[in-house]
């Protein structure tokens, strides 16, 4: 009897680490760039948080708007203050899932194709959405990348007249992050 | 017994997985991470005087200041749009805290030298306002008026220092005082004060993205000083459109300079002594941030 409690409390002990498999980064990737025939304007955001279960296939971003780097300062604090109003929206988040999960398997070095899907946040707005990327597993690192297009429009960010050739209505989005399983 | 032990520690097994959903999200920390307020002014000055606002590190602010001729000088001198007084000024942003600069006026060819440094910068935890330093050299170019006497160059010299305590309150509104000590080497007369204090006050309200209307007032505490002149009073509206701030004003104040304007502006609001003048800040971005280096 005490045996068969001792076993089972070790079959918890074990289970309780093959089941929970969670990958994090608190220095993820994220850079965005606009094409527009007067000006190109391009960011970098090298401290996204983002984390991924193996098991379940949920993937999340949180990305602080105020960690975009630009070129220009100015150009930054307009970002900020008058596009993303990151004061009334600090954050932007993306809640998903990777939907071909039976295709990927994180335990074997290599690199898969990853359909993802789910809400996206940018400007107080939630769009759902559907991409996809790659991911790429080498001896117990993930890393995953994309790059998809994000209209300004359907997240309410408005381009005043005055700067429309400056500004493009679709923003090309590149993630780059790196992520390691948290013991 | 048996089976109801079993049950119970295979079902605390799975537990882990039940918990999970939202469990992924905060993962990623719900800790508020300390922020510097941004963005207080839209610029580094608030009308003619100073704002708490530096340039940013590696940027050059180029400041082109215009003061008009008075407006009670009447359709002959067009209102005086006919008369103008400049100051030119370049500031630029040494370290995130230290920002450093120059300016040549047209008002007694005066050049002028300053630091500007953030001390206390207003965050979103625990900072509720901001406070900076700002001092300034300003010196008189003018020929001397006798040159036979003897002249001395530490004459032409006066010296501003300010302490610059701003809060803002809210996306709209920003609020700043601003005790100012302004020395002067050499005065005309025994009766003038060398030492001169004055508070100034002023904030901005911002009615669109892109547009404030601001105040700034500089009041003479009493002495010689403040009974030969005026208090500065100035009005304004801030424009910004991508890199450059506009900022239309009228004041009382000829002078575009700290020690011109607190302590010798003549006009007065009342009997229509008043300058329309503007501002245009030029941003350039001269050290680029590490990601952007080579391109």
């Amino acid at each position: 009897m005490k045996l068969l409690i001792k076993i089972a409390i070790i079959l918890v002990m074990i289970t309780g680490n093959v089941f929970a498999q969670k990958y994090l980064t608190k220095n993820g990737k994220i850079s965005f760039f606009s094409d527009a025939p007067a000006e190109k304007i391009e960011a970098h955001n090298n401290q996204v948080n983002t984390a991924l279960d193996i098991t379940t296939g949920e993937f999340v971003f949180k990305v602080l708007i105020k960690s975009f780097e630009f070129k220009n300062a100015l150009m930054q604090e307009h970002f900020n203050e008058n596009y993303l109003e990151s004061g009334k929206y600090p954050n932007s988040t993306f809640k998903g899932k990777v939907t071909n999960l039976s295709e990927i398997n994180f335990t074997k070095n290599g690199t898969y194709k990853a359909n993802v899907e789910g809400d996206l946040t940018i400007h107080g707005v939630t769009q759902k959405i559907k991409q996809s990327g790659f991911f790429e597993v080498k001896d117990g690192k993930i890393s995953a990348n994309s790059k998809f297009s994000v209209a300004l429009k359907d997240y309410d960010i408005k381009i005043p007249n005055t700067v429309i050739s400056n500004i493009a209505e679709n923003i090309e989005i590149t993630v780059n992050v790196s992520l390691e399983a948290i013991k | 017994m048996q089976k109801t032990l079993v049950l119970f520690i295979f079902l605390i097994s799975i537990l882990p997985n039940v918990v999970k959903s939202q469990d992924l999200m905060d993962l990623l920390g719900n800790d508020k991470p300390k922020e510097f307020t941004t963005a207080t002014f839209k610029t580094t000055h608030l009308i003619i005087g100073q704002s708490v606002e530096n340039v940013a590190k590696g940027h050059l602010n180029v400041v082109i200041s215009h003061h008009f001729g008075k407006i009670n000088d009447g359709p002959y001198n067009f209102f005086g749009l006919d008369q103008s007084t400049i100051r030119l000024g370049l500031e630029y942003g040494v370290t995130d805290r230290l920002e450093a600069g120059i300016g040549r006026s047209a008002y007694q060819k005066t050049a002028d030298g300053f630091v500007k440094y953030k001390i206390l910068r207003q965050d979103n935890l625990s900072m509720p306002v901001g406070v900076s330093y700002f001092g300034s050299i300003a010196i008189n170019t003018l020929k001397w008026a006798d040159p036979s006497r003897v002249n001395y160059f530490t004459s032409r010299l006066s010296f501003v220092n300010q302490l610059i305590v701003a809060r803002k309150f809210n996306d709209n509104l920003s609020l700043q005082i601003t005790p100012t000590y302004v020395h002067k080497n050499l005065v005309p007369t025994n009766a003038d004060q060398n030492n001169i204090f004055a508070m100034g006050a002023g904030g901005r309200y911002k009615f669109t993205k892109r547009m404030s209307v601001n105040a700034e007032y500089y009041y003479l505490l009493p002495g010689k000083t403040a009974d030969d002149n005026i208090n500065s009073l100035s009005l304004g509206v801030d424009m910004e459109t991508g890199g450059h701030v506009f900022q239309l004003f009228f004041t009382n104040s000829q002078p575009l300079f700290e020690r011109g304007f607190i302590t010798e502006s003549q006009g007065k609001w009342n009997k229509g002594d008043i300058f329309f003048g503007f501002n245009i800040i030029r941003t350039f971005g001269i050290i680029k941030p590490k990601e952007f280096k080579g391109k």
